[in-house]
């Protein structure tokens, strides 16, 4: 666990850039400190490895005051990620991972394979061991900057924005990375960003910080976006908080219908009298295992011969799907608004359509979502983690 | 018009004093140059981590370079003599008005997230130095010492005007004393040729050592070549 006890950075100048910090980050879970620039969030994450000296209050891993140990030292044991991913351009993107086992003195052999280890690990290609950082992407960077700071297995790790220079989808693709990463290796992390969505995607506990250096809120992703405490959290969450809370609930509380599924073996004509005896506007006709092949408006299966198979008509792209088992609301909420037809459709984890639900039926949903209680759980103590947003 | 270039006195020369000047050139050259870089990689590093000593030092590189060479040369005579030193410690100095800069440069250069990234990943301040900011300036480092190495090989012949060897002293003593124009020719075709050796050579050492520079240029040819 790392804690702050009233950590107060004043600089000479008489800036404050962290005033008064109490926060504790729960072991092997991550924190995610969140806030505009000049909030103090940074200056937070750095005087857990010492790279600032707080001017007031202290900083405790495991209870031990970072202060009693030698700098160097300390952050040889504490992983380091940042947003340029800051590798060493002279070195082989291999010896930048193995750079803290070097500087433990586990000798060149076992730190390369170390290194080797983490390549995989990360999801990069034995070959990229090889090439030196400028060959490699933006995203390929970051990935090795994240090996390199797990390369000597640290408890803890650091990250500061560490994603926020890639673009979008790149970005998205190293946050699921981190997620599985952090699944198998539940290291204490502390995240810093700006971004409130990256915050909750990754946090189990958020700390929201106001400018001044002062925290504002400090709770799980769903309290924070349900209950914000004040109006400066309230707008740093952001005005579509409601949809972005539906995250934490599961589409398979969702009702599916499949009374407008149809095989695409079957006629139009049967098509027409599903469409008349249901008063479905649009079906999802259905391939080989119950694929999804796409959209039939009601009125082209009524003008279509009724001796014709499904599947050699013309059909409306079926767009994106959700997957019941491990989609949220909010997936499928965006299934459905996507679709041509306005309707989401679901699929089990082998693809096979399970059922489509409309945008009505969804609004029931989200109905719901709003009459329940957010669950008492706090984050920061002992009774943290009663859910898992991974 | 006679002859320009009398062939046959290159080919009794070639040993001596041809030869001799060439070995006597390079000496007077690559010495202050080592000495230079020994000299300013202390004082660039200072330079680098004390902003404050930095405008001071210029300063003084730069006047140094001010002074002609060959003054220098006869303040230094009645010192070190007909020795090379004469000729070394004033060319050593000069090339620290080069070499301080570009070392300073060269660090300063060495991006801030990754001077950061090594803070933080445990290195100490002299660790960091030698491990990673060292070797991230040895680009700017070595384009220093392209230029300097240059400047000194052409400076050199000026010192044959106080007694001392090198080519300057074939084309003074053989040439202009004489009234011969085969030595002085021979004298500023093998400056010539030594500054663009020495130059080659650091291109050459460059490359080696710094295999990680990308060089987008050269990659296509490389392939083709090998």
């Amino acid at each position: 666990m790392i804690t702050f006890e009233g950590v107060t950075k004043r600089y000479p100048d008489g800036t404050v850039a962290l005033d008064g910090l109490d926060l504790r980050a729960p072991s092997g879970r991550t924190t995610v400190l969140v806030g505009s620039s000049g909030s103090g969030k940074t200056t937070a994450l750095r005087a857990v490895n010492r790279l600032v000296e707080p001017t007031g209050g202290r900083v405790l891993i495991d209870g031990t005051d970072v202060r009693e140990r030698d700098p160097a030292l300390l952050r040889r044991s504490i992983g380091y990620v940042i947003q340029q991913a800051g590798l060493f351009p002279h070195r082989t993107v291999l010896d930048n991972i193995a750079t803290v086992p070097l500087l433990l003195g586990w000798g060149r052999r076992r730190a390369r394979s170390r290194a080797a280890e983490l390549l995989e690990l990360v999801g990069l290609e034995a070959a990229q061991g090889r090439r030196y950082p400028h060959q490699l992407s933006g995203g390929q960077q970051q990935r090795v900057g994240v090996a390199r700071a797990l390369a000597a297995d640290p408890p803890v790790l650091l990250m500061d924005e560490p994603f926020s220079a890639v673009d979008p989808v790149v970005r998205a693709g190293l946050q699921d990375e981190l997620l599985r990463l952090q699944s198998e290796l539940h290291k204490t992390v502390l995240f810093v960003t700006h971004d409130i969505d990256e915050a909750v995607r990754l946090g189990d506990g958020i700390a929201v910080f106001r400018p001044g250096g002062v925290l504002a809120q400090y709770d799980t992703p769903e309290r924070l976006l349900a209950e914000p405490v004040d109006t400066f959290v309230e707008g740093f969450v952001g005005y579509d908080r409601g949809v972005r809370r539906l995250s934490f609930f599961p589409a398979s509380r969702l009702e599916l219908h499949t009374d407008a599924v149809l095989d695409g073996g079957r006629t139009a004509g049967a098509a027409a009298r599903t469409a008349a005896a249901t008063g479905e506007p649009w079906l999802l006709v259905t391939g080989a295992g119950r694929a999804p092949l796409g959209w039939l408006s009601a009125g082209r299966a009524a003008a279509a011969d009724p001796e014709r198979p499904l599947e050699s008509l013309e059909l409306e792209g079926y767009g994106h799907i959700f997957h019941v088992e491990a989609d949220s609301l909010r997936a499928a909420l965006d299934a459905a608004v996507l679709s041509p037809a306005g309707r989401a459709v679901g699929v089990d984890p082998g693809g096979a359509v399970l059922g489509v639900v409309s945008q009505a039926d969804l609004a029931a949903a989200i109905w719901s979502v709003g009459e329940d209680t957010v669950g008492e759980d706090t984050v920061g103590g002992d009774t943290v983690g009663g859910q898992d947003h991974g | 018009m006679g002859e320009v270039i009398r062939w046959d006195w290159i080919a009794r020369g070639l040993e001596d004093p041809i030869g001799t000047a060439v070995l006597q050139h390079l000496q007077l050259s690559l010495v202050p140059i080592a000495l230079g870089l020994l000299a300013a990689l202390p004082l660039g590093v200072a330079a680098a981590r004390w902003r404050r000593v930095y405008p001071p030092l210029l300063t003084v590189v730069n006047v140094l370079y001010a002074v002609p060479s060959i003054a220098l040369f006869f303040l230094l005579l009645p010192y070190t003599g007909l020795t090379m030193w004469t000729a070394v410690l004033p060319l050593a100095l000069y090339t620290l008005a080069i070499l301080v800069p570009n070392i300073v440069d060269g660090l300063h250069q060495v991006p801030g997230h990754v001077r950061q990234a090594a803070t933080a990943m445990g290195f100490g301040p002299l660790r960091r130095l030698v491990l990673v900011e060292l070797p991230v300036a040895v680009p700017a480092v070595i384009a220093g010492l392209r230029v300097a190495s240059v400047a000194t090989i052409s400076m050199v012949s000026v010192a044959s005007m106080v007694g001392l060897g090198g080519l300057g002293a074939l084309i003074l003593r053989e040439g202009f004393n004489n009234r011969f124009a085969t030595p002085i020719i021979v004298g500023v075709v093998l400056t010539a040729v030594l500054a663009f050796a020495v130059d080659g050579l650091l291109v050459l050492a460059q490359r080696l050592l710094t295999p990680w520079v990308p060089r987008p240029a050269r990659g296509r040819e490389r392939k083709g070549v090998r």
